[in-house]
C-alpha cells in the first residue's frame, strides 16, 4: 500500500446523513480529522455528537439507507476507503482496521465457543490452519490476560465477566494486528477497577504493536490518560482539536471550556459545580448559526446569526468559535 | 454546601442483612448470594451519605433494603422510633410517605402511558395528600422546582429527554415531601453536561427542602462532590466510612485506595505523573465470599491472618472508620506498617470483648 505523510487515517469533510420520514438528519457534518502512525487519538462528544458515526464511516457499516455517506473522503494509508469495492473492504475490516464497542456482550455471538469466534478471524483473512488458528487464539487470550486460556477459550460468552469479555474482544479485534483499533466507549459498561485494567492492556498493546488508536469517550478523565491528540465533537461537527496536555490547559472553545468545568474535580475544592443550561441540540432541529449558541455562556448576537468558522489558533490547534482567539487568549491566565 | 455540625441520626441501620437464594440448576444445591451481610450505618438528618462500590457490592441492594423493597433477612432499620424491617406491610406503606426514592434509569423508571401531570400527582393521590386544583397546583409547583415548565404537564415521558426524565422521576418523589431520599445512580444514564445540572438540582433541593440523601453511585467523582460522608461498600459490607473530602485525601482501607486510584482525573498532567494501584482479576462471588477480609485476595498488602479475621469497621482517624487488621489508630497509614505487622488486630480483640 502506498504511504502518505505520517498519517495512517485522514478524514476530510466527511458528512453522513440520516434520512427521516419528514427531514434529513446532520449526523457528521463536514468532520475532518488525522490519525497518526502509533498515536492515539481520542474522540469526545455528548449522546448525539456523531462520534459514534463518524466512526462506522470509517468502517463502512453505516446502513444505507436510512443513512448515507453524503460526501469528503477517508483515506488510509493513502486510499480512499469509500471508493473500496466489497471485497478490499471486507480485507480492511477484518486485517487492517479492528473495532471495539461498549458492550462486548452484544459484539460477541453469543451461541459460539469463544475459540470459534477467535479462530474464524485468523482462518479466514491470515489463511490460517485450525491448528494455527486454535494456538494463535490461545496466544491471543494470553496476551490480553485470561487467565487459564487454554482451558477457558472453550466457553461461551455468557460464562466470562464483563471485563473478561471486553479482553476477549481486544484479543479478537488485535488477531490480525490491524494498524488501526477504533475503541468506542470500551470501558463505559465496566467498574472503575476493571476499567484501568482494560485501559492499562490497551496501553500496553499498543507500545509493543504500534498500532493506531481512535478512542471514543464521554470521560475526560480518560482522556487525559490515554490520548496524545484530542477532537471534541458536537452536534455533528468538530468543535475543537488540540494536542492533549494544551486542550486541558489552554482550551480554546465554550464547549470545551464548559465541559472540563462540569467534571467534579475531587483534587480541588468546588462549591456549586459548573452546569452547561439546556439540553444536547435536537440534530433534526438545529438553530441556525453555531448549534451550542443556545447553552453557550459567551453567546453574541453573531452566534446565533452565523455560523461560526473553524479558527486555527496554533499549527496544530482548531477551534469552531466566532471568538476562538478570544476564548484561547483567556484560557491562558 | 456542606453541612458540618454533628446532628441526629434520621435513620440507623443495624447489622442489615440480606440473602438472595439461588440455585444454579434446577436440582442443584441451594446457595444464598449475600447480598447485603451485615451492614451497620447511621444517616444522618440532613446530611448526603454516599455510598459507592463496584457493581455486585451490594450498593443498590442495601438502597432497597432501607426502604424495603426488598426485604431484609435480618437487621434493624430505625426510622422515626420504628423498626421498618419489621413493620408489617400497611404500616410500611404509611412511612413511605417519608422515604422516597430516585432510580438511574429515567427511561425505565417512568410508565410511558401516564402523562407527567399524572405521573407526578400519582403519589400525591395514593397518599390521600391533595385534590382537584389543589394537586395540579401542586404538580405544577413541583415542576417549576425541578425546572421543568408547567407547559409540558400533559406531555408523556417519550417526549423528553433523560436529563428532563430524571426531573420528572425527582419532581415525583418530592411530591410527598419526604424526608429520606434513596438516589440509586440517579446520574449514571446521563450525558456529562447534563449530570452536572442534576447533581446542582439535588444539591439545591436538599438544602431548600431540609432533605437527607443516600446517594449511590459507582462514580467516585460524583458522590465526592455532592456527598457530607462516603461510604464504600465492597461484597457486602461497609469497609470504609469518612468524610467525603479525607476519604479522598487520604484513603485507609487498600480497596479504597485501589478505587480512588483506578479513577481518571481529568487532567494529563496528573495521569502522566501518577501510579495507578492496579487490582489484579475481578471481585469474588458473593455465594462464596472470601473468609476474613472480602478483599485479601485481590489486596496488594494481605497476610494470613487476613483471611482467618473478619475485620470490623473501626475508628482509625477522629470520624473515619476503616475495616482492615493492618492498620490502627497508632498506625494508620498502611504503607508504613511493618511487613506482615496486624496492628489493628488489638483492635479487633478489644471490639470482640465490647
Amino acid at each position: 500500500m502506498p504511504k502518505s505523510n505520517g498519517n495512517l487515517l485522514s478524514v476530510k469533510d466527511l458528512c453522513v446523513y440520516f434520512k427521516t420520514e419528514d427531514n434529513v438528519v446532520k449526523a457528521v457534518d463536514g468532520v475532518s480529522f488525522e490519525v497518526k502512525r502509533g498515536q492515539t487519538l481520542g474522540i469526545v462528544g455528548e449522546s448525539g455528537s456523531g462520534k459514534t458515526v463518524a466512526n462506522l464511516s470509517i468502517m463502512r457499516l453505516i446502513s444505507e439507507p436510512p443513512g448515507q455517506i453524503a460526501g469528503g473522503a477517508i483515506e488510509f494509508n493513502g486510499r480512499d476507503i469509500l471508493k473500496m469495492s466489497p471485497r478490499e473492504l471486507r480485507d480492511l475490516r477484518g486485517c487492517h482496521i479492528a473495532m471495539i464497542f461498549q458492550d462486548p456482550m452484544t459484539s460477541l455471538n453469543p451461541f459460539m465457543r469463544v475459540s470459534k469466534q477467535l479462530m474464524e478471524v485468523t482462518q479466514l483473512h491470515l489463511g490460517h490452519t485450525k491448528e494455527e488458528a486454535r494456538r494463535h487464539a490461545v496466544e491471543m487470550l494470553e496476551h490480553v490476560r485470561i487467565p487459564d486460556a487454554p482451558e477457558r477459550i472453550d466457553s461461551y460468552p455468557h460464562e466470562f465477566s464483563g471485563g473478561m469479555r471486553q479482553r476477549v474482544m481486544i484479543a479478537m479485534a488485535l488477531s490480525c494486528k490491524p494498524q488501526l483499533l477504533i475503541a468506542d466507549e470500551p470501558t463505559t459498561a465496566l467498574d472503575v477497577t476493571i476499567q484501568a485494567q482494560i485501559l492499562n492492556l490497551i496501553q500496553k498493546l499498543k507500545t509493543e504493536t504500534g498500532t493506531s488508536v481512535i478512542l471514543i469517550t464521554h470521560d475526560l478523565g480518560v482522556i487525559a490518560g490515554m490520548t496524545d491528540y484530542v477532537t471534541v465533537m458536537y452536534a455533528g461537527k468538530v468543535f475543537e482539536q488540540a494536542p492533549t496536555p494544551e486542550l486541558f490547559e489552554r482550551p480554546g472553545n465554550p464547549y470545551t471550556k464548559a465541559l472540563l468545568q462540569s467534571v467534579p474535580d475531587p483534587t480541588s475544592e468546588q462549591g456549586k459545580l459548573f452546569q452547561i443550561p439546556g439540553q444536547p441540540p435536537d440534530l433534526a432541529n438545529l438553530p441556525s448559526g453555531c448549534p451550542f449558541a443556545p447553552r453557550c455562556r459567551r453567546v453574541e448576537e453573531v452566534c446565533r446569526r452565523e455560523f461560526p468558522p473553524f479558527v486555527r489558533l496554533t499549527s496544530n490547534h482548531f477551534s469552531l468559535c466566532h471568538f476562538a482567539d478570544e476564548v484561547y487568549a483567556e484560557s491562558a491566565t | 454546601m456542606k453541612m458540618e455540625s454533628n446532628t441526629q441520626p434520621l435513620i440507623s441501620i443495624k447489622d442489615l442483612t440480606v440473602h438472595f437464594p439461588v440455585r444454579k440448576s434446577l436440582f442443584g444445591k441451594r446457595q444464598t448470594v449475600k447480598a447485603v451481610d451485615g451492614v451497620s450505618l447511621d444517616i444522618l438528618a440532613g446530611e448526603t451519605l454516599g455510598l459507592v462500590g463496584e457493581s455486585g457490592c451490594g450498593k443498590t441492594t442495601l438502597g432497597r433494603a432501607i426502604l424495603r423493597l426488598v426485604d431484609p433477612t435480618a437487621g434493624q432499620v430505625i426510622f422515626s422510633g420504628q423498626d421498618l424491617a419489621s413493620l408489617s406491610s400497611s404500616a410500611m406503606r404509611a412511612q413511605r410517605q417519608h422515604l422516597q426514592i430516585i432510580f438511574q434509569d429515567p427511561y425505565a423508571s417512568l410508565n410511558p402511558r401516564m402523562t407527567v401531570s399524572q405521573i407526578i400527582s400519582e403519589p400525591l393521590a395514593t397518599f390521600g395528600l391533595a385534590r382537584g386544583e389543589e394537586r395540579t397546583r401542586r404538580v405544577q409547583e413541583l415542576m417549576q422546582q425541578v425546572g421543568l415548565s408547567p407547559r409540558f404537564l400533559k406531555r408523556y415521558p417519550h417526549e423528553f429527554s433523560g436529563g428532563q426524565r430524571q426531573r420528572i422521576g425527582i419532581a415525583r418523589a418530592l411530591s410527598v415531601d419526604p424526608s429520606f431520599i434513596v438516589a440509586d445512580e440517579p446520574i449514571s444514564a446521563l450525558d456529562v453536561s447534563i449530570q452536572s445540572q442534576i447533581m446542582n438540582l439535588l444539591d439545591r433541593l436538599r438544602r431548600e427542602k431540609n432533605l437527607t440523601y443516600l446517594f449511590i453511585s459507582h462514580d467516585l467523582r460524583a458522590v465526592q462532590h455532592v456527598s457530607d460522608r462516603v461510604a464504600v461498600m465492597y461484597l457486602g459490607k461497609i469497609v470504609e466510612l469518612a468524610p467525603a473530602k479525607a476519604i479522598y485525601a487520604r484513603p485507609l482501607m487498600p480497596y479504597t485506595k485501589a478505587l480512588i486510584s483506578a479513577v481518571p482525573v481529568p487532567d494529563p498532567k496528573v495521569e502522566a505523573a501518577r501510579t495507578r494501584i492496579m487490582l489484579e482479576g475481578e471481585v469474588p462471588s458473593p455465594i462464596n465470599p472470601p473468609s476474613g477480609c472480602r478483599f485479601r485476595t485481590r489486596c496488594p498488602y494481605a497476610i494470613d491472618a487476613c483471611a482467618s479475621v473478619e475485620p470490623a469497621l473501626v475508628q482509625i482517624l477522629p470520624n473515619h472508620f476503616a475495616a482492615c487488621i493492618r492498620i490502627s489508630s497508632k498506625q494508620p497509614d498502611i504503607e508504613r506498617v511493618a511487613p506482615g505487622a496486624a496492628p489493628g488486630l488489638n483492635h479487633q480483640a478489644a471490639h470482640l470483648h465490647a
